[in-house]
């Protein structure tokens, strides 16, 4: 990883003063031992014209692995906290940023004993960095240096490989910066806006982040256009990305078997909550998806969120629907997923259900709602996901509950395509945008799963009506609203699927709409509610 | 219940081997023995000189275990739930149990007599019934219990007293009441087998299906079977699931020569519900002559008396279910669950005749069943009839063999232990059926499901290659996301490869080295193992691809319960290689031609065979990875190293010294550039299939047979075979060399054969036994395959700078042990799923050990071996 800064000057003003404002001498190579590897700094020019200071960090990659070793479960060296394979000697990423701040600490902070005026003052600076990691691309870059006082920003896209042109541009762009900036806002800025850029993962977690960006956005965070961007990126990804690694282990050895990246496995839940933020912020999905091709699955818009998955926030709730009069109506409508969970617990009132499974219940949310209601006395969400499990697990507070309230709640892992014993015997089940998570030879599994086996008298399905898909402007034509959905039906293939259904186990079923009902192509959301046929309730009832 | 005869020949026993000397006291061999008597009465002698210790369950001992103090009354209530918890375990795995408490109290015993009926055990009642003097002398001797007061046994004698005649009536089968001392002395327990436990019986046996009065295709059957006169030369047993009457034509005749059969000891039977309806118009008791009744009614008219008395003594001997055969066996008319096998109740005895509703009715007004066979999951075949079906088939162990004789279907029978069928036609139709025979034996109208229980959690798994192999939870909930989230239908995944070990190290001294792996160490390590000969097969780079290919949809429809597909193509996680089904079967389509004009499917007389292949480019599947990773790599550092070089030059034009630096920084810029080759050899464009390349390396399976023990050589002229008859240019050929480990000459061709298959950019080579399944001496399992990777292609491993010594050196010290384990433990697992299908075991069999190689895949292992 590698980056240089330079300045002209006069004869008056040499070039070389650099030397001075960075504290590194211009006719010595020095050697900085860092966290990471060793740091060089020397100067590939010194003349009064031009200066140019090159900062090399040779980053061991054998002990950026072993790093990693001992956090894993079994203190293997593991996937997910460390890969030989791996950018980070190259890339400018937050380990170069460090680099800068120990090798230029003085320089950062606009120390200078021997020329104060100099580093006081802005001078004539070009900083090229020939790989720098952006997830968000040159348009980020553009976007973060752009109001930063420098009169040229540019970044260009660094082609994945130039034999396979189809695969397109990397994640990494050659950046070149040039204008009239003081050195050590422009190290500063570096130094925060290097690791936001990279936004990967970064395993190392500093106590004190938000004093040191506090102290390194002074006098130019503040008024950041991309502020929020900036600040949750900085300060979430750490934690959260840690946290993450290391609750998914498994898959991630189970994504690294199959040659696969462990997104495309676990994608059932969203990453975390000030992620989602930052992807409504820079416009950008986040995740995983930013990295595949614009063409592919993981472009469609919307949160990732999997199969038993009843997840609260796919892509296109709240934002409202076209021809709405903008954001700001649509913004105090509520959300889609909120009208869903309000037509589920009507639906759920109405039928005087009391024990409820939640199947697919993803990160909880109906969960919550429906412990809010004394009515329901026993609540199980039921995922397939362990992620989304431990994350509703945090939501709901599990561990500090009540024993009453704890008692009327439980969460277990389980997949739809494998009867279970432990589902037999509820008022109610709720499917809420769950089957389209389900490829469909799989769908009589599910089908026999709940309406053959577990068979509770009422059961509750939600799922995207294909048909209101043009209503959604961001959403390209032909496309479904989640890479994860294996299909999306019209009203016709739904009733159709859900008629079969419920003719082949004995229900009735009605279907109702959520959301606003489009007169051509219905409402964005449909939901059927299938009722068991009373003659075998009374049946059973005599039986037993 | 209601119609389920008080006289239950189930519950009757057989006594064996009564001793003339003692008085026999007769207790099922599976029963929950009571001990009644006051405190002092000697119970815990009488037992401890009866049964084995491991039997009995004290309440003396519960009170220790919850109270640190065996007398401590108070603690009664705690022992009490102690010594029930402990009694339900145990008589629900099946073992005699002895109650050593007071048990003087009525509501005491009625918990027990409960637990018994839960379990379907019988209770017996062993009363000892001693003097008061007798009981306190005894205390007396007792430091803990010399205090205790005298009143306390006249309390106890009094409520022993008042229930002595009850017993019966509480609900015990037996009650033996031992008076005095003297007869306690002389009392034995003599153990009874139950009348439902043949097991000792080994056959062979001929099963036959519901015969309905139809005597003249019962005939033919056995005709069929090889019985003369109901005798078979061969001394086979014909064993009836019952229902041979009503409906059909001649029931008397059916009843005279099945009784002629039993009774010379040429046949077992179990009753059928109409047997019991029959048995219950003999007895004079009302009943509708309905569902056939009528006809055996009117053909009776014309029997004698002394039938009618014969055909009722018999109906009233027949035992609802036997367990046959060392316990591999059970048959009755309509099914049975595993907790109820070799047990005793009415309500077995109702589940065997009648099979369990779910309390719905269907269109046609009868009662829907209640699909046990799905949740089956005994080791033991269940065979039955009662529901008539178009076409007998195994699920879970379970078959049906009502094929609908009297509907003008087929009388069918299963040989055993041979699993044959063997059926006849109906004559002609003897009675319209009161609704169209079901499509499909009970429990399979969805498919065979599989119940979370089959797989989820901490579980072993029994292996015949391995012993019990323990999946962990933590890794089987990984796999439970993966295998219900992007697994093919598993009824199409009968395999996932195992994953495979490293080479050991090479020594740093090796000739052309540095290497961090070379083929002397996997020739060296199969010696060591015992193994002469091997194959070397050159590894290609590309993505593990599994195929099923099936002769048609009827085939795939037929043996693997798939609709619209000839087949499957899946990644090692189960995955469908490809999202377009289209494409799949574009590639089965030309595996099948091959496959035909190779005429492998009569060589291997089969019509569905199961591949292991390699599916190259690897670009095609890992395209997300190579961009996220690989590629991203490469280009970072093809952008990075130019301007560090240029500065670097400039500043050492200028004087400074950094030459060092400067060859340092060039020496990473061609391992950067040589990695970016290293991948780039397993990259290209292709257009739909073309370009595409299938690799088959091994057959792993065909109908009824494990291909997983064939040697590499035959495996390999197999596959030959069918590359050569694929004008398509799909399959790819697999080079190999053998090499003798044990000869200095041969092996030295192995290792060169290497060098030039990597330095020509090659993945590397697969060293495998010769004989495929080979165990060492001390019979251990040996690795079916070490893979020994090449120097360029390892930078996509360890990453581009891993050649150099530094790197090098602390990447040598690397643990192999866990991999190795790992390694054979999937292997084990993988060959015990393609065991477990060629044995026709049930779906969730073969399931439980591919869905446990996928959770193993998820065990911390470096990934980089």
């Amino acid at each position: 990883m590698f980056l240089t800064i330079s300045t002209t000057g006069t004869p008056e003003r040499p070039a070389t003063d650099l030397g001075f404002l960075l504290h590194k001498h211009p006719d010595r190579a020095q050697t900085f031992s860092t966290a990471h590897g060793t740091a060089h700094v020397l100067y590939p020019e010194a003349s009064a014209e031009r200066c140019t200071a090159a900062l090399l960090l040779e980053v061991d990659p054998v002990a950026l692995v072993r790093r990693g070793r001992g956090k894993g479960r079994g203190g293997a060296p593991d996937a997910a906290l460390a890969q030989y394979v791996n950018d980070r000697p190259y890339a400018a990423s937050s380990l170069l940023a460090v680099a800068l701040s120990t090798v230029f600490k003085s320089a950062l902070r606009g120390v200078c004993n021997a020329m104060p005026e100099r580093a006081a003052s802005p001078l004539p600076l070009r900083i090229e960095i020939p790989a720098v990691p952006a997830r968000g691309g040159a348009e980020l870059v553009g976007k973060l240096f752009g109001p930063l006082g420098w009169t040229s920003v540019d970044a260009r896209p660094v082609a994945l490989d130039e034999r396979f042109p189809q695969w397109g541009d990397s994640r990494y762009t050659h950046l070149v910066l040039e204008g009239e900036l003081r050195l050590a806002d422009a190290l500063r800025q570096l130094y925060v806006l290097l690791p936001v850029l990279d936004g990967a993962k970064h395993y190392w977690v500093a106590p004190d982040e938000v004093d040191k960006l506090l102290r390194a956005g002074d006098g130019w965070l503040a008024d950041h256009p991309e502020q929020k961007l900036i600040t949750s990126r900085y300060l979430a990804r750490r934690w959260s990305l840690t946290r993450q690694a290391m609750e998914r282990l498994e898959l991630v050895r189970l994504a690294e078997a199959d040659d696969m990246e462990v997104e495309a496995l676990d994608n059932a839940v969203v990453d975390d909550p000030a992620e989602g933020t930052e992807a409504l912020a820079d416009g950008t999905p986040y995740g995983s998806e930013d990295r595949t091709s614009p063409e592919g699955p993981g472009s469609s818009p919307g949160s990732p969120k999997g199969p038993n998955s009843s997840e609260n926030s796919d892509g296109f709730d709240g934002l409202g629907s076209s021809g709405s009069s903008g954001s700001e109506a649509a913004a105090k409508e509520p959300s889609l997923a909120d009208q869903r969970r309000d037509a589920i617990l009507t639906a759920l009132r109405d039928a005087g259900a009391g024990t409820v499974l939640d199947l697919g219940c993803g990160e909880g949310r109906l969960v919550q709602a429906l412990l809010k209601d004394a009515r329901f006395t026993r609540v199980v969400g039921v995922d397939v996901s362990v992620r989304a499990l431990t994350i509703a697990s945090r939501r709901l507070g599990l561990e500090r509950l009540s024993e009453r309230q704890a008692a009327r709640v439980t969460l277990v892992q389980g997949a739809l395509t494998y009867t279970d014993k432990r589902l037999k015997g509820y008022d109610a089940a709720v499917l809420s945008e769950v089957v389209e998570h389900v490829d469909p030879p799989r769908l009589p599994a599910l089908e026999y799963a709940v309406f053959g086996a577990a068979r509770p008298r009422t059961v509750l399905m939600t799922t995207p009506n294909a048909e209101y898909n043009v209503r959604w402007e961001t959403l390209p034509a032909g496309h479904v609203r989640h890479s994860d959905h294996r299909f999306e039906w019209t009203r016709e293939e739904f009733h159709g699927w859900a008629d079969a259904v419920a003719r082949r186990h004995g229900y009735t079923v009605a279907y109702l709409p959520v959301g606003p009902d489009d007169p051509e192509v219905g409402p964005p959301t449909q939901m059927a509610v299938f009722s068991r046929h009373e003659e075998s309730d009374h049946q059973e009832g005599k039986a037993a | 219940m209601s119609d389920i005869p008080d006289t239950l020949a189930d519950g009757a026993t057989m006594t064996t081997a009564p001793d003339p000397v003692t008085r026999g006291l007769a207790v099922p061999d599976l029963s929950l023995v009571v001990l009644i008597g006051a405190t002092g009465s000697g119970k815990s002698t009488f037992a401890a000189s009866h049964f084995k210790p491991t039997q009995i369950v004290s309440s003396d001992f519960c009170r220790g275990l919850v109270a640190d103090d065996e007398n401590d009354q108070s603690a009664s209530g705690d022992a009490f739930d102690v010594l029930h918890y402990i009694v339900a375990k145990r008589l629900a795995a099946g073992r005699l149990t002895v109650v050593d408490a007071t048990n003087v109290q009525t509501e005491s015993r009625k918990q027990l007599v409960r637990i018994a009926r839960e379990h379907d055990v019988l209770p017996v009642a062993i009363v000892l019934d001693l003097p008061e003097e007798v009981c306190a002398a005894r205390n007396e001797g007792r430091p803990d219990r010399a205090g205790m007061p005298r009143r306390v046994i006249k309390r106890h004698r009094a409520e022993l007293r008042r229930s002595l005649r009850g017993l019966e009536r509480e609900g015990f089968r037996k009650v033996h009441i031992l008076r005095g001392e003297r007869e306690v002395a002389a009392a034995g327990v003599v153990l009874e087998r139950r009348y439902n436990d043949l097991t000792h019986l080994t056959g062979p046996f001929d099963i036959i299906g519901d015969v309905h009065g139809c005597r003249s295709e019962l005939e033919t059957l056995l005709g069929k079977l090889g019985y003369q006169d109901g005798v078979h030369p061969e001394g086979r047993t014909a064993v009836f699931v019952g229902d041979l009457v009503d409906r059909g034509p001649d029931s008397p005749g059916v009843l005279r020569l099945v009784m002629d059969m039993v009774e010379s000891g040429n046949a077992l039977c179990v009753p059928g519900n109409h047997e019991n309806k029959l048995g219950r118009w003999l007895k004079g008791r009302k009943v509708q002559h309905t569902h056939g009744l009528a006809e055996t009614v009117e053909q009776f008219e014309k029997e004698d008396d002394a039938f009618r008395a014969r055909v009722r003594e018999f109906i009233d001997g027949l035992v609802s279910h036997y367990v046959l055969d060392g316990g591999k066996l059970v048959v009755c008319h309509a099914g049975l669950p595993e907790k109820y096998h070799g047990r005793t109740s009415g309500r077995v005895r109702s589940h065997a005749l009648y099979g369990e509703t779910r309390g719905e009715t269907d269109e046609f007004g009868l009662p829907v069943r209640y699909p046990w066979a799905e949740d089956y999951r005994g080791r033991a075949a269940v065979v039955y009839g009662h529901t008539p079906v178009p076409k007998t088939s195994w699920i879970n162990n379970t078959i049906c063999l009502d094929t609908g004789a009297v509907f003008g279907g087929r009388m069918t029978a299963l040989r055993w232990p041979e699993r044959e069928l063997v059926d006849v036609p109906a004559e002609r139709v003897w009675y319209e059926p009161a609704r169209p025979l079901a499509t499909e034996a009970p429990g399979v109208r969805e498919g065979r499901p599989l119940d979370l229980a089959d797989v989820r959690g901490s579980r072993t798994v029994e292996t015949r290659h391995m012993g019990r192999l323990a999946v962990r939870e933590e890794n089987a909930a990984a796999a439970l996301e993966v295998m219900s989230r992007f697994a093919v239908d598993p009824r199409l995944l009968a395999y996932l490869p195992p994953t495979m070990a490293p080479t050991a190290t090479a020594a740093q001294d090796v000739a052309g080295g540095p290497f961090l792996e070379h083929p002397v160490e996997a020739f060296a390590q199969y010696r060591a193992d015992g193994v002469d000969r091997v194959v070397c097969e050159e590894k290609h780079m590309g993505s593990r691809a599994v195929a099923l290919v099936c002769r048609d949809e009827a085939v795939a429809r037929e043996r693997f319960g798939a609709a619209g597909v000839t087949g499957a193509l899946h990644t090692r996680t189960g995955r469908p290689f490809f999202d377009d089904p289209a494409v799949t079967e574009q590639i089965l389509e030309r595996l099948r031609a091959a496959v035909t004009a190779a005429g492998l499917w009569a060589e291997l007389g089969t019509d569905w065979l199961l591949l292991d292949a390699e599916l190259m480019p690897w670009s095609l599947k890992a395209t997300g990875l190579l961009r996220t990773q690989y590629a991203a790599v490469g280009a970072a550092a093809g952008a990075a190293f130019p301007a560090v070089t240029r500065a670097l030059e400039a500043a050492v034009a200028r004087g400074v010294e950094a030459g060092d630096l400067l060859a340092a920084q060039r020496g990473r810029a061609s391992d950067a550039a040589a990695f970016t080759e290293a991948y780039r050899r397993y990259c290209w464009t292709t257009d739909g299939l073309d370009g595409v390349r299938l690799a088959p390396f091994q057959l792993l399976a065909v109908q009824g047979r494990s291909l997983a023990a064939v040697p590499h050589d035959q495996q390999l002229a197999w596959l030959d075979l069918l590359v050569e008859h694929d004008p398509t240019g799909l399959l790819q050929v697999t080079r190999r060399l053998i090499v003798d480990t044990g000869d200095e000459e041969s092996v030295r061709g192995g290792v060169d054969w290497w060098l030039e298959m990597t330095e020509r950019g090659g993945e590397g080579m697969v060293v495998k036994p010769l004989a495929a399944l080979v165990r060492d001496a001390k019979g251990r399992l040996v690795q079916p395959g070490i893979k020994v990777r090449g120097r360029e292609y390892l930078r996509i491993i360890y990453g581009p700078e891993y050649t150099r010594p530094e790197n090098l050196q602390r990447l040598r010290n690397r643990f192999l042990g866990h991999k190795r384990s790992l390694a054979l433990r999937e292997y084990a697992l993988g060959l015990e799923a393609l065991d477990r299908m060629a044995d026709g075991e049930p779906l969730w069999r073969v399931h439980e050990a591919v869905f446990a190689v996928l959770a193993l895949e998820s065990e911390p292992v470096d990934p980089r071996l």
